[in-house]
């Protein structure tokens, strides 16, 4: 015997509300990641030791700052879903809950606008 | 007259805490996931730090690399290559769990005792190229 309402079974959102949104999210940023990381840990190897001029020409090449613009969104993104499940799990109190998921998001949103910025800043004007 | 204990004063049964347990290194792996994760946040500001001074003009690019080449700077360089190494080589052990392969009991264990291996290695390994010259290929 099930519980649930016949509207709730059909909706499948389950008590999260949110289905499986935040855990394929997840998995898809974190798959992306994989590619991604690997091009920047082979990016800052061969950066190693450059002058100014050597890392502006490399983040000012396309390729390379498209790629590194994907990195640090995704790498955001990936990060504000991997901690709002910290602060669900260890904060219990609902109105410290939505205090640090703003200023969590709100943390991400700064870093991902600067790094754009910055990135803009290197590549442009086109 | 003695109160009667209140419920809330009673001596309850506590179920055991993480502490209480004998630590098999899965679990050591599964926490290192969630504490490099977090780590890898605070890392997240150390490259929006780098692009930031890459954009703003020789001097403070050169203050940045100074920075991050003085000892303090390079140890907490290394663990976040490290802290990075571990999340990745652990998020492809979630990614191979969610398709239903590596939940074997000796499987978990290898796999465990791989990762940190592996990471250790991965992160020596990137600065020992980045020391001996091997990196440096986009100067």
């Amino acid at each position: 015997m099930s519980l649930e309402t016949p509207l709730h079974k059909v909706e499948g959102l389950g008590a999260s509300h949110s289905g499986v949104t935040h855990f394929w999210r997840q998995r898809v940023s974190a798959a992306a990641l994989v590619p991604l990381g690997l091009w920047f840990a082979v990016s800052v190897l061969g950066l190693v030791g450059a002058h100014e001029a050597a890392t502006l020409s490399f983040l000012s090449q396309p390729v390379n700052a498209i790629l590194m613009a994907a990195f640090v969104v995704i790498l955001l993104y990936h990060m504000a879903l991997g901690l709002q499940v910290v602060i669900d799990d260890y904060i219990h109190s609902s109105g410290q809950k939505v205090f640090l998921m703003l200023l969590m998001r709100g943390f991400a949103i700064a870093v991902g606008a600067t790094c754009l910025f910055a990135l803009l800043r290197i590549a442009g004007p086109l | 007259m003695a109160e009667p204990p209140h419920a809330a004063h009673r001596q309850r049964p506590l179920s055991p805490f993480v502490t209480i347990y004998h630590w098999p290194v899965t679990m050591a792996t599964s926490i290192t996931h969630r504490v490099t994760g977090v780590g890898l946040a605070a890392g997240a500001v150390l490259l929006a730090w780098w692009l930031v001074a890459t954009a703003s003009g020789p001097s403070n690019f050169n203050q940045f690399i100074a920075l991050a080449s003085t000892p303090l700077g390079q140890v907490i360089l290394f663990g976040f290559t490290w802290a990075l190494a571990y999340h990745l080589l652990n998020g492809i052990r979630h990614i191979a769990w969610d398709l239903g392969y590596g939940f074997g009991k000796a499987t978990a264990r290898n796999m465990s005792v791989l990762v940190i291996v592996g990471s250790i290695a991965l992160a020596v390994g990137f600065f020992a190229l980045a020391y001996t010259g091997t990196g440096g290929y986009y100067q």
